[in-house]
């Protein structure tokens, strides 16, 4: 089976940007704190901001389904998110431009959740006007985002193991089985760890070695 | 083990250390000492004539100093490779004068003093981090008596007693008299969950460890006084209740509650105090042998290799995973993994599982022969850029060349190019773009935020890795902390320019917040060195120009930090509500001269 490889299309950055705006609810772990939709209402009166509402669950298939007809239907070629932290569900709202046909460059995602509705739960009137603050300033930026595209470079098929203890033992094995040469560094004279040290071991009760 | 040991894909390096990594996923090149064995070790059949004639009798660290080695020895029966070792600073024979006898007994001549360290490098396209643990040592608080009585013992040097393979063959002795003990306490929680004594946090594996020794005693001696003294058992996996209770079905006392007092008697025995928590009562134990259980610790060289590579660490001192839930056993730095006690403390099933878990992580990147790099890299407008060099001297990884002399300019090497932009930041002439974090694209990010009622608003600027990450952490601790506080991320703190500071400045900040890692844990090495660099810089300008330099803050918070993150915002709303709106008109006048 071939990997699911992030071939980038090279996409639009059209010269008039039109962009689209989801502030998601996730459920109630923003929407409890954060107007969603009456800062999506307020965005959608922004430059360049062809559409801009709330969402249940961004991430969701149907909120997903739902951006996807957007840039389909409104000719969409940013996207800006508002919901939990890129570190979270950056690459899934990546793959869905990429399977929208836009550059997974062109999105950009406001911290609406980690970074505001669960720091501020009890001041829900200046959480909403950071939130709104937070997604303006994701609109500012969209803009002026460039499609990138990301290059390939090769891939040394060989791992290396630092530790020769139980878990760097299997983990050892378990590559090495499916085909990749592994290097293993131990710093005792065997490998083995502690586990080798250990007399019978739950819940075989067998012998550690 | 064995299977290691033979497979044709897996190469051992025994005695080795790592000391140097440089590259990226694809492609590490892994700098490798391996220290000198003096034995063949394809050769050596672990015959054993060599240590049959060695004169220098040493403890066997295998069996923590309860039986002894030769200076050449075998670390144990089942060991991979299983070939001798000579430990070079116990042997006598550098002098061969002075010895050499086992190269005499040796008859395949397998033994060669003059074998010396070899340095290697690897290249390999992925990591599995493995390093495992410390037990916990109970010597440095002499915690029961440990260093004074000769029958406490730790619990895994119980299991070296209790081992066939062991100095007593499995027969379990006292130390003192050599005799097998009528009755045995275990004593929970050495070195964990006490921030005063040891570490704070459960080890995990203690409660199952004597669980599992009490039913093997049980076993071997049904007669043999089993207690075990605790705070509250954690059976909470697959089968462990059932052993618990099977244990306590054998008769082993379980008294709750941990000894405040443990003294030595005449025979050898131990007197043990105890507040049983569950009676109320102060109770006396008479017994021949104590176990502690202890705990489990970073391994020692966890910090170098965090360093090394750039990794992040949890306050408990292990690695951090990429995210805590959906990405376990994923280090933040692409194509490293961890597996077992290196990440958190963990029984063998657990480390097995995670293993496994990384090594198709790292199937899942190895798998096609290439592999994507980073979109987010760093380019020179060559029309632009004078030649000047500075881009070069403070690129973490040699990506840049330039030559200041010949005039010839800058060149980036994507393929090196690991997007943290502190040359971008360093170039006096805008000669260098920084995709996806462009001048222009901060500066929208900052006007936007100070756009209205900017002397409410604290800007700051948080890289990825750490800071981000941290106010992230606090997200998800649901600490709360002052709402105005407004993040730009950048990749890395060495990508915040001077003229982004002016520039919030300008707009009617009250204060500026520049966030990163801590020195030593820069996600792109020592990148943050240049943050510090410019931050004082600034400041100093600050100074001479008759503003507050306090007005700009430099904080470090890891990716584990949520409570600093929190602590360092409430400080920061402190401080902005110092500066008077007059203030700031005043710096904006002042800097739109």
């Amino acid at each position: 089976m071939k990997p699911s490889t992030t071939s980038i299309t090279p996409g639009t950055a059209a010269d008039e940007p039109r962009i689209g705006v989801y502030v998601c609810h996730c459920g109630k772990n923003i929407a409890q704190t954060v107007d969603c939709d009456g800062i999506a209402a307020q965005l959608a009166s922004l430059p360049d901001v062809a559409v801009a509402k709330g969402i249940g669950y961004a991430c969701s298939e149907p909120g997903q389904r739902e951006i996807r007809e957007d840039i389909e239907t409104l000719g969409l070629n940013r996207v800006v998110i508002g919901s939990c932290s890129p570190r979270l569900h950056e690459p899934t709202f990546r793959q869905m431009l990429i399977a929208a046909g836009l550059n997974p460059y062109l999105l950009e995602m406001a911290n609406l959740r980690e970074q505001c509705s669960w720091v501020h739960m009890k001041e829900p009137q200046a959480a909403t006007a950071k939130a709104l603050d937070l997604m303006k300033m994701g609109v500012a930026r969209v803009r002026r985002l460039q499609a990138l595209s990301e290059p390939k470079l090769p891939m040394t098929q060989r791992a290396l193991v630092i530790g020769g203890g139980v878990a760097g033992i299997q983990a050892a094995l378990d590559m090495a089985d499916n085909g990749y040469e592994v290097v293993m560094v131990e710093q005792q004279p065997s490998i083995g760890g502690v586990m080798a040290q250990l007399d019978k071991t739950f819940p075989t009760m067998d012998c550690s070695i | 083990m064995t299977d290691a040991g033979r497979h044709p894909r897996i190469k051992i390096h025994t005695l080795s250390q790592v000391v140097d990594i440089k590259g990226n996923v694809g492609n590490f090149d892994v700098k490798i000492v391996k220290k000198a064995r003096y034995v063949d070790e394809k050769e050596c059949t672990a015959c054993g004539d060599c240590a049959k004639v060695c004169p220098v009798v040493r403890p066997d660290e295998f069996n923590l100093g309860l039986s002894s080695r030769r200076a050449i020895y075998s670390p144990f029966p089942q060991a991979v490779p299983s070939a001798y070792v000579i430990n070079s600073h116990e042997c006598l024979g550098h002098n061969p004068v002075v010895c050499s006898k086992c190269l005499d007994a040796c008859e395949k001549k397998c033994i060669d003093f003059h074998m010396s360290d070899e340095t290697f490098t690897e290249r390999v396209g992925t990591i599995v981090v493995a390093t495992g643990l410390k037990p916990h040592d109970p010597r440095a608080l002499d915690e029961y008596g440990f260093t004074r009585f000769e029958n406490v013992l730790t619990s895994l040097e119980f299991e070296r007693l209790v081992n066939a393979g062991g100095p007593t063959q499995g027969h379990l002795i006292r130390p003192t008299d050599r005799k097998p003990p009528k009755s045995v306490g275990f004593i929970q929680c050495v070195g964990s969950r006490s921030a005063r004594r040891g570490k704070s946090y459960c080890s995990n594996i203690c409660c199952m460890n004597t669980i599992k020794s009490t039913l093997v005693l049980k076993e071997h001696h049904p007669d043999m006084a089993v207690k075990v003294f605790y705070i509250d058992i954690r059976a909470f996996g697959k089968g462990f209740e059932d052993l618990y209770t099977r244990s306590r079905r054998q008769g082993v006392h379980y008294v709750r509650g941990l000894p405040g007092h443990v003294e030595e008697l005449p025979n050898g025995g131990l007197r043990v105090a105890v507040e049983n928590i569950a009676s109320g009562a102060l109770e006396f134990f008479e017994l021949d042998m104590l176990v502690l259980a202890i705990g489990i610790e970073p391994a020692s060289g966890t910090q170098r290799l965090q360093e090394m590579l750039g990794l992040q660490l949890t306050p408990d001192g292990f690695f951090l995973e990429a995210h805590p839930k959906l990405q376990p056993v994923d280090a933040a730095t692409r194509g490293i993994f961890y597996a077992g006690c290196a990440e958190g403390p963990k029984d063998i099933k657990e480390s097995v599982t995670q293993a496994s878990a990384a090594a198709v992580r790292a199937i899942r990147l190895m798998q096609a022969d290439q592999i994507t790099a980073e979109a987010i890299t760093s380019e020179v407008i060559t029309e632009q850029c004078k030649a000047c060099g500075k881009c070069a001297e403070v690129c973490p990884y040699n990506a840049i060349t330039v030559d200041p002399k010949k005039k010839i300019p800058a060149q980036i090497a994507t393929a090196a190019c690991t997007g943290c932009g502190t040359c971008a930041a360093e170039c006096p002439f805008g000669a260098i773009t920084m995709n996806h974090f462009t001048d222009q694209q901060i500066y929208e990010q900052i006007d936007t935020l100070l756009a209205e009622r900017p002397e409410e608003k604290i800007l700051t600027f948080a890289c990825n890795w750490c800071s981000y990450a941290g106010a992230d952490y606090a997200g998800v601790s649901r600490l709360q902390y002052p709402p105005n506080a407004r993040l730009i991320r950048t990749m890395c703190s060495g990508r915040v320019d001077e003229a982004f500071i002016w520039h919030g400045f300008k707009k009617g900040a009250p204060v500026i917040l520049v966030s990163g890692c801590h020195i030593g844990d820069c996600h792109y090495i020592n990148a943050n060195h240049w943050t510090v660099k410019r931050v004082e810089n600034v400041r100093k300008k600050m100074e001479k120009r008759g503003l507050r330099p306090e007005r700009l803050q430099l904080e470090w918070v890891s990716a584990a930090e949520g409570v600093r993150f929190a602590q360092v915002m409430t400080r920061m709303e402190q401080l902005r509500q110092g500066v008077s709106s007059q203030e700031i008109a005043e710096t904006v006048t002042l800097l739109e001269k």
